[in-house]
């Protein structure tokens, strides 16, 4: 039956139906009063079952297919990301264990609900229509909101998920009228469809570039770029940390692949307009990450500033518009996402007396009471601010290279000088750690989950010089597809 | 029509969605009291949406407008149950609604 294939759906289904089997199982255990148990069961069991998604994925076939009427396109993009986007959801969740436990807000909700933010992730990126497109992101928003007020004891937590909810629903309503307005100028909301309009449109209809606008306006918000920025600070710094880890690693990754994938389907024939836009909130957010960062104190707060800035230098990858570009954006997420990775795991054994520290000051002198996570954060910290030989040069260097060959000269410059900027902060952290008095030692060691996490991340920042081909290869074949269609 | 002037065409409809939706966007900078006026006006915008959706689905004479306006009715109803249940956790702990009460982080 033509448009009934549900293969390239399966990581999806599969998930679906885990995530609601396992809310099931889960509420009777914590039926029978082992609510403690059952959070750690549940969480356990939805990590194995992304490993499961994640080979459900790679044993099906990632030639470009649309199937459901056209709503749902896997291909070699869209497979790549949802990759990364399950490898990111193992890592938070496994991060996340020991710590909801240790906070006192382990419920089975916990592993449930980034189960369902992750699906919606996943149909973001497989999006070939603005239907699609809207459901997968409100699945992912709906779920993070409450994500974000997890601890619902804590007066920063809800005022966290309040902040998100009511930003993050304005960015929902401006992201629906810019799709109202392309679907009443180009008469479809598939991407396909749109993008046939207007290759043949002569004059661009005035409400098609409003709608883009609108569009751009409210993806931006969910990808953090200034002047849509607002509320990724408080965010951060107001949620649970194992959920400030989630938002950091996979939610951005998702919506930019499905910026990506509009600008350059539909909107392909509009790139004189969206790259205006993209320069500006690219340059923007690399100037509010590098100045608002220095101040801070908090290092949640901190991360999420360096966070917006890192955004910025992705976007310098959409700017420059070319095949290049779009595969240097992809290896800079990825290694911005594996340093995130080790940043927060070292982020959530800050503790003392059972209790959560995130300021920088309270890293003081841990080269000599922690000195293995000194070590571990002064590495994952020079490799943030991109000093070679590490992973996180190579990726501001395939961007900058990109926007080089693309004769994007400020922008390279810009973002370079940025860069420096925001290596004083990343740097006054390892002053802090190896040249500050030292404070009491933290405590409770690393549970095996983090430990390995940590392991893996230096080990990819380290040894990423030794074969940077296998990466380089596997995002360029990912973006080729994009670029075929 | 007997009267050219009362006819009321495709770009009323739009006019009447602009200003909704610019009504909404309004109501949530300029509202300084309380979190529910927040709530509503998010409705409201996503109320002209829907209005916008309904008109162009008729002009064009496609059902997929109308198909969209009420996949948006439906997460509509789902954010607001969501919003509210944040809502209350944050009442919860800190007495209070009111906008200026959402000031534990700045910076």
């Amino acid at each position: 039956m033509i448009g009934f294939n549900l293969i390239p759906l399966l990581p999806e289904i599969f998930l679906a139906l885990t995530g609601m089997g396992l809310l099931i199982v889960g509420l009777n255990i914590t039926k029978e009063g082992r609510g403690k148990e059952a959070a750690e069961i549940v969480s356990w069991t939805s990590c194995a079952s992304y490993a499961l998604a994640f080979v459900v994925l790679l044993g099906i076939s990632w030639q470009p297919q649309i199937v459901l009427n056209g709503m749902f396109k896997l291909d070699q993009f869209a497979g790549f990301v949802k990759l990364l986007i399950l490898l990111g959801m193992m890592t938070s969740l496994a991060l996340s264990v020991r710590f909801i436990k240790d906070e006192g807000f382990a419920r089975i909700e916990y592993p449930i609900l980034i189960t369902f933010a992750g699906i919606g992730m996943m149909i973001m990126v497989s999006a070939s229509n603005l239907l699609t497109l809207y459901m997968g992101l409100e699945l992912q928003s709906l779920s993070l909101y409450v994500l974000a007020s997890f601890n619902r004891n804590s007066l920063r937590s809800s005022e966290a998920g309040i902040k998100y909810f009511l930003l993050g629903a304005l960015s929902s309503g401006l992201l629906l009228f810019g799709i109202s307005l392309i679907y009443g100028f180009t008469g479809s909301i598939d991407y396909g469809a749109i993008q046939a309009t207007l290759m043949v449109l002569q004059d661009i209809p005035f409400g098609v570039t409003f709608g883009l606008v609108f569009m751009l306006a409210g993806l931006a918000f969910k990808v953090s770029a200034v002047p849509f920025h607002m509320w990724t600070p408080d965010v951060y710094q107001g949620a649970p940390t194992s959920v400030t880890a989630f938002f950091a690693l996979v939610p951005k990754l998702a919506a930019m692949a499905l910026l990506t994938r509009l600008l350059f389907e539909p909107f392909s024939a509009l790139s004189e307009q969206w790259g205006q836009i993209i320069y500006f909130i690219s340059v923007a957010s690399m100037m509010v990450g590098a100045f608002a960062a220095i101040g801070q104190e908090n290092i949640k707060r901190l991360m999420a500033y360096s966070s917006i800035g890192n955004m910025g230098y992705a976007l310098i990858g959409l700017a420059v518009g070319t095949q290049m570009g779009v595969s240097a954006l992809l290896i800079y997420l990825l290694i911005y996402m594996v340093m995130t990775a080790g940043t927060f795991a070292i982020i959530m054994s800050m503790r003392r007396d059972g209790r959560a520290y995130e300021n920088i000051s309270d890293l003081s002198g841990m080269s000599q009471t922690n000195p293995v996570l000194a070590y571990c954060l002064a590495i994952l910290m020079f490799s943030m601010s991109g000093i070679p030989p590490l992973a996180g040069f190579f990726g501001k260097l395939f961007i900058f290279e990109a926007a080089v060959a693309g004769e994007f000269y400020v922008l390279a410059v810009l973002g370079v000088l940025s860069s420096v900027v925001a290596a004083y902060y990343y740097l006054r952290i390892v002053k802090v750690m190896f040249f500050d008095e030292a404070g009491d030692a933290f405590e409770g060691g690393l549970p095996f989950a983090r430990r390995l996490i940590l392991c893996l991340s230096i080990v990819f920042v380290l040894g990423f010089i030794l074969k940077p081909g296998v990466f380089i290869a596997s995002t360029q074949g990912a973006v080729a597809a994009l670029f075929a269609g | 029509m007997e009267l050219e002037l009362l006819s009321v065409g495709m770009s009323h409809y739009l006019i009447l969605a602009g200003l909704l939706f610019t009504m909404g966007v309004f109501g949530i900078f300029l509202n300084r009291k309380n979190v529910i006026v927040i709530l509503m006006s998010i409705e409201l915008m996503l109320l002209a949406v829907n209005i916008n959706f309904v008109t162009f689905s008729a002009y064009l004479g496609d059902l997929t407008g109308q198909v969209f306006a009420l996949f948006i009715l439906t997460v509509a109803a789902a954010e607001a149950a969501i919003g509210l249940a944040i809502l209350v956790t944050f009442f919860r702990n800190k007495g209070s609604i009111a906008v200026e009460d959402l000031a534990e982080m700045k910076g």
